[in-house]
């Protein structure tokens, strides 16, 4: 008899807990409330990242295509994976002296781990997050970069 | 005339047969290979395959200056991000005999905390799909967003943060960072009622789990397991209480013991951690101090020559750091104890005797990472 009864009980309880379940999904089902999924290809124009979001490193020039690196090539000894090649050229100064100046910042996109010790170890700023995140291309060789614009120069004030 | 062949019947009831569960399995959360010996439906014995997902994280160390090994911890228990940057942060400090400023101690354990929120609420949602229930998943996965968009809008990532640096923080919290934390705590005050009404009163999932895989005491202890699994057996473990660092000295939080030791206590240990460490973040909030993100370091850091350990807790078990130093900026050799290596030894000695359906659920209980088992 005592056997019988736990028997039932049990599927007593089982139904009831099962209930308590559905009443959570169909209380969500009937009142989503909050929508938290995103539209994410439709929503581009308006899809705005958080300001310290790190999609790629880059070299942010002004308006006078004057950049603020000066080719020391700390970021190269700080970045983990060889990610960063600094390349240097000397030019003449007018004073006779020769002055090294970056001929080229190669960032390879496709090794960079996004740890951003670089940005952190840089001593005059020069390098800082970009917001791009929409990296995929057809061919590998794409994901180096040269961040430093053509024809650009070092900003006057900035002393090594 | 075809000839006919008279094989010998066997028994098969008897008969013992292997089959291999995963590397492609979709219960052991990664690529784990479990060698399972069967005889029927019950499980004999059991062989763990590691080294799918090898990347020789420690020999990695070995090239790497201090500050660039933060990187690496991230990619072993990718869940726990936060916490391994935290071990080796304090190795590396507590070696130099840094002091590290009382804000950046504050904004660590509470993102600590976090983090183990996170992980916890990850466990939740794939326990759940483990055990059949798909709703879990979203569920678990939408309150989980709500962490990883203030982790996003303070650190600029979402799983791999790389945010402590040896002797601070990478940058300073966002001034929106206090408000949204609160707004979380709120927020999912509510909504653990919710994973309680899902599962845990579920009776389909109590009587899968309530009796099955049974760990006691002193195999938890010999097995070396540690975290949630090890304390459902009533192993005191908690390395916040026993060792604080941080700011755990200063708030106030019970070590949840249980006494079980089976699936369901397990279940149970994760459920309650996750109240405590809401706990432990309304206590600290509020009071975060001012003053510098970071400690004034050295351009290159050199580690006295000499051996290390430092252990914290992460959100699966003990996580320890072993270093060897020769007084080079890089170490000698560097040695992660990892707390899901551990955990996975026991897995053959709890799933003994259960049937090929529970070692799913003893799986998700134990809360593995494969790429923290294998490094």
């Amino acid at each position: 008899m005592n056997s019988i009864f736990e028997y039932f009980a049990d599927i007593f309880h089982t139904v009831k807990s099962l209930l308590t379940g559905m009443k959570v999904t169909g209380r969500y089902f009937f009142s989503p409330g909050e929508i938290v999924t995103q539209q994410y290809p439709e929503n581009r124009k308006t899809l705005k990242m958080y300001d310290r979001f790190k999609g790629e490193v880059i070299m942010p020039h002004n308006e006078h295509n004057e950049h603020r690196c000066t080719g020391c090539g700390i970021c190269e000894t700080a970045c983990p994976n060889g990610s960063i090649e600094v390349l240097q050229a000397k030019i003449d100064m007018p004073d006779g002296k020769k002055k090294r100046i970056i001929d080229k910042h190669i960032y390879h996109l496709g090794m960079c781990t996004f740890c951003g010790l670089c940005i952190k170890s840089c001593p005059s700023d020069a390098l800082a997050w970009g917001q791009e995140f929409e990296h995929a291309v057809f061919d590998r060789s794409k994901l180096n970069k040269t961040l430093n614009q053509p024809g650009s120069s070092i900003i006057k004030d900035i002393v090594e | 005339m075809k000839e006919v062949i008279n094989l010998p019947v066997k028994n098969i009831e008897e008969e013992e047969y292997h089959i291999n569960m995963g590397p492609q399995h979709p219960s052991t959360h990664g690529v784990l290979r479990l060698v399972v010996s069967l005889q029927g439906e019950i499980v004999k014995s059991l062989k763990p395959h590691c080294g799918y997902i090898h990347r020789g994280i420690e020999k990695m160390c070995e090239k790497d200056t201090y500050p660039q090994i933060i990187h690496l911890t991230d990619r072993m228990d990718y869940l726990s991000a936060h916490i391994n940057n935290h071990a080796v942060c304090l190795l590396v400090e507590n070696a130099l005999e840094v002091e590290v400023p009382e804000r950046v101690k504050y904004i660590r354990t509470i993102i600590d905390e976090l983090n183990r929120i996170a992980s916890h609420q990850l466990w939740w949602c794939s326990f759940g799909m483990d055990m059949g229930g798909l709703t879990c998943y979203f569920y678990g996965l939408r309150d989980r967003e709500k962490i990883l968009d203030i982790f996003e809008e303070s650190f600029g990532s979402r799983l791999l943060h790389s945010y402590y640096t040896p002797g601070g923080l990478m940058m300073d919290i966002h001034p929106d960072f206090q408000k949204n934390v609160k707004a979380f705590i709120k927020y999912f005050r509510k909504k653990i009622k919710d994973y309680d009404d899902l599962l845990t009163g579920n009776m389909i999932m109590q009587l899968r789990t309530k009796g099955v895989g049974f760990l006691s005491k002193e195999d938890a202890i010999s097995y070396g397991v540690t975290g949630p699994s090890g304390r459902a057996s009533g192993f005191s473990c908690d390395v916040r209480k026993h060792h604080p660092y941080g700011v755990y000295d200063k708030v106030d939080f019970k070590e949840i013991l249980g006494t079980k030791g089976d699936t369901f206590e397990r279940y149970m240990m994760r459920m309650n951690e996750m109240h405590e460490s809401m706990r432990i973040i309304e206590q600290l909030i509020d009071n975060i101090p001012a003053g510098d993100y970071t400690a004034k370091m050295k351009a290159v850091l050199k580690l006295p020559a000499g051996e290390y350990y430092q252990r914290v807790e992460a959100s699966r078990g003990e996580l320890g750091v072993y270093c060897i130093s020769d007084g080079n900026k890089t170490p000698y050799r560097m040695k992660f104890r990892s707390p899901n290596f551990s955990n996975l030894s026991a897995l053959d000695h709890i799933s003994r005797g259960v049937k090929i359906a529970d070692l799913v659920a003893i799986g998700g209980s134990l809360d593995y990472v494969i790429p923290d088992i294998d490094r």
